[in-house]
């Protein structure tokens, strides 16, 4: 063994090492330990109030109304993210023509990657600045003069999207106690839009996962005399469990997220508008520390905080547990 | 698509409609993606006049103007000298303590190595929002204890550098230490038989060998930090230097009570040419990258 090994370990290790536990460690512990006090960020006489700022936010009608909309997220967000990829990775890779050997990919499917795949490498500032524009809510919007010219929409009678808070397609609104469950119209756009950005990095993931799939495979299913929709089935998607189980999980972490396009495209300072109708639980998290209706508004933002962390954890792990792979298909 | 395909004589009839099938499906989402950034595009090269009333049209004529006001008034040319400053420190510094505390924690057991290393790795699990509100109060108060308020003191380039640095520390560790595993245990023997020290070794023999796992992940990196919006939103305020992303969402919102539409979308254009820039060039490695990364 060489000399100053232990040294060089410190060494490599020091720095970011420091970096991490200053400036990630200790915020975080900082958030846990403030959702137990009163601190309002400032004056440092603070004093732990216990549970309190938790009790709280189970009476916080705008936070269970957030929460409503995380659930809804949820359920539409990753099933028609994850149902557009694959359909479009199954088209690239099987659609194409056939001949003699065998099915093949369509033509050109490295440029439909490339347009697809591109909304995924923009910031979300460049995204909502385009889709602001594009769902403005008169008739300057891109949508509502295309909607207007081809006379779906009346001209003095736009469509308002971001800025509509009212039920999408006549979905009922659900009161339960102090919580309400509503799908609104703002809520809606902003899903097309999470969808719009993502389906390409999903489609090349699903894409190369297929392209590891021997094509042998395919060729004896053909020859068995199964269909294309029937080998989609039979054979790409039980092979691709394991990759769809993923994107899954990151949809659902992204859906339980969906800060940056709340705080991005909607109305109201800290996003979230109009009028509640898009908050979800980070954007409520961080506004309420912009907008303080409290004295303790920080430490009542950091209890915030704690909520969304257990539960997404709690979602994480739950979603582990049931799409864990029982038996792994090597090829 | 793998070029021995094309010496099988194709069948013409069969698999033509679904091929048509599938190539109408696949331009329509084709024309989704790209309608949106196209037409924006096209705003910046017209009057606010053209904008407001005939939002669908061309330009009657491509007037450059909007982009000068733009890089001036609209201050998109100081976002952009301030996001390069940011990020040319920040991944460097993210690639080199990174690839440092990977390399150390892959090929040398320790005593409390996986603790480590996991504690790296959970940081991947939280959402980043989670710890802003003290963050904010961190940065300050580093900058108070260490005596250098002006270098990485709130609303600096430094501190703002270090914070973007600690937070790609644990997916930079957690890639790379994947990477440095898979490396041959024989090439640095060789070199440590030769006299060269741990740390000569590390620089001269590992990190060259690493090198594709090195441009996948700075890439990542590179990326991630351009498109970083939270961080510097919570940390530069009012007064402090401003990056890209954090301008643009300003100069939107600012759009509101003035009408200079041209100036938005101009703003805009600029700031996505860098990102198409890059991602023509490396498109294959950022898709290979930023994918790859997920499933391991």
């Amino acid at each position: 063994m060489r000399k100053g090994r232990g040294w060089f370990i410190t060494g490599f290790l020091i720095a970011p090492i420091v970096l991490y536990v200053v400036y990630v460690l200790l915020p975080y512990g900082a958030t846990a330990l403030f959702s137990v006090t009163d601190f309002d960020g400032l004056n440092p006489d603070w004093k732990i109030v216990g549970f309190e700022n938790f009790g709280n936010l189970l009476d916080d009608e705008v936070f269970l109304r957030a929460i409503g909309h995380n659930v809804v997220v949820l359920t539409i967000f990753p099933i028609i993210t994850i149902l557009i990829a694959l359909f479009f990775a199954f088209m690239l890779n099987v659609g194409g023509r056939s001949d003699k050997a065998g099915v093949r990919g369509v033509f050109g499917s490295s440029i439909y990657k490339f347009i697809f795949f591109f909304p995924q490498v923009m910031s979300i500032a460049i995204v909502a600045v385009i889709w602001r524009r594009v769902l403005q809510s008169n008739d300057g919007g891109m949508l509502n003069a295309l909607l207007m010219k081809l006379g779906l929409v009346e001209q003095n009678d736009p469509e308002l999207f971001l800025a509509d808070p009212t039920p999408a397609f006549g979905t009922p609104q659900i009161h339960i106690g102090s919580m309400t469950l509503d799908i609104p119209v703002v809520l809606v756009c902003l899903i097309a839009i999470a969808v719009w950005g993502s389906v390409g990095f999903y489609l090349v993931l699903f894409s190369a996962a297929m392209q590891s799939i021997p094509k042998d495979i395919f060729e004896a299913a053909t020859l068995d005399g199964a269909t294309r929709v029937q080998s989609f089935y039979k054979v790409t998607l039980p092979l691709l469990r394991d990759h769809v189980s993923v994107a899954w999980v990151y949809l659902g972490i992204a859906a339980l997220d969906f800060y940056a396009l709340v705080i991005g495209l909607t109305p109201d300072p800290g996003g979230g508008g109009p009028n509640h109708a898009s908050e979800v639980m980070s954007s409520v998290m961080m506004s309420n520390v912009l907008r303080p209706s409290r004295y303790d508004a920080f430490a009542y933002a950091c209890a915030t905080g704690i909520s969304i962390a257990i539960i997404t954890l709690l979602f994480a792990a739950l979603q582990f547990r049931v799409t864990r792979s029982r038996d792994k298909i090597e090829f | 698509m793998s070029s021995n395909d094309k010496q099988a004589s194709p069948d013409p009839a069969k698999g033509l409609v679904a091929n048509a099938f599938s190539h109408t499906f696949l331009i329509v989402w084709g024309l989704l993606v790209t309608v949106p950034l196209i037409w924006a595009t096209i705003q910046s090269f017209k009057t606010d006049q053209e904008i407001i009333h005939s939002p669908l049209g061309l330009p009657a004529e491509w007037r450059l103007d909007a982009f000068g006001r733009a890089w001036t008034k609209g201050h998109i040319g100081e976002f952009f000298f301030n996001t390069l400053v940011v990020l040319t420190g920040g991944v460097t510094l993210t690639m080199l303590l990174g690839s440092m505390a990977a390399y150390v924690l892959a090929r040398y057991p320790f005593r409390g190595n996986r603790v480590v290393y996991w504690i790296f790795v959970a940081g991947l699990t939280m959402p980043i929002y989670l710890g802003m509100m003290p963050l904010y109060l961190t940065v300050g108060k580093v900058g108070e204890v260490t005596g250098l308020e002006s270098v990485i003191g709130r609303g600096t380039y430094g501190g703002l550098i270090l914070v973007y640095v600690a937070y790609s520390m644990p997916f930079t560790i957690f890639f790379l230490h994947a990477f440095f595993r898979t490396l041959p245990t024989t090439i640095a023997e060789a070199a440590s038989v030769d006299g060269a020290g741990h740390v000569r070794t590390f620089f001269q023999v590992m990190l060259p060998m690493a090198k594709p796992g090195m441009i996948g992940i700075g890439i990542f990196n590179v990326i991630g930090q351009w498109n970083q919006f939270i961080l510097p939103t919570v940390l530069m305020k009012q007064g402090d230097p401003k990056v890209l992303t954090q301008g643009l969402l300003e100069l939107a919102a600012e759009a509101r009570y003035e009408t200079d539409f041209a100036r938005l979308f101009a703003g805009m254009t600029l700031a996505m040419l860098p990102i198409l820039a890059v991602y023509l060039v490396f498109h294959r490695q950022v898709q290979s990258g930023l994918t790859g990364a997920t499933t391991k």
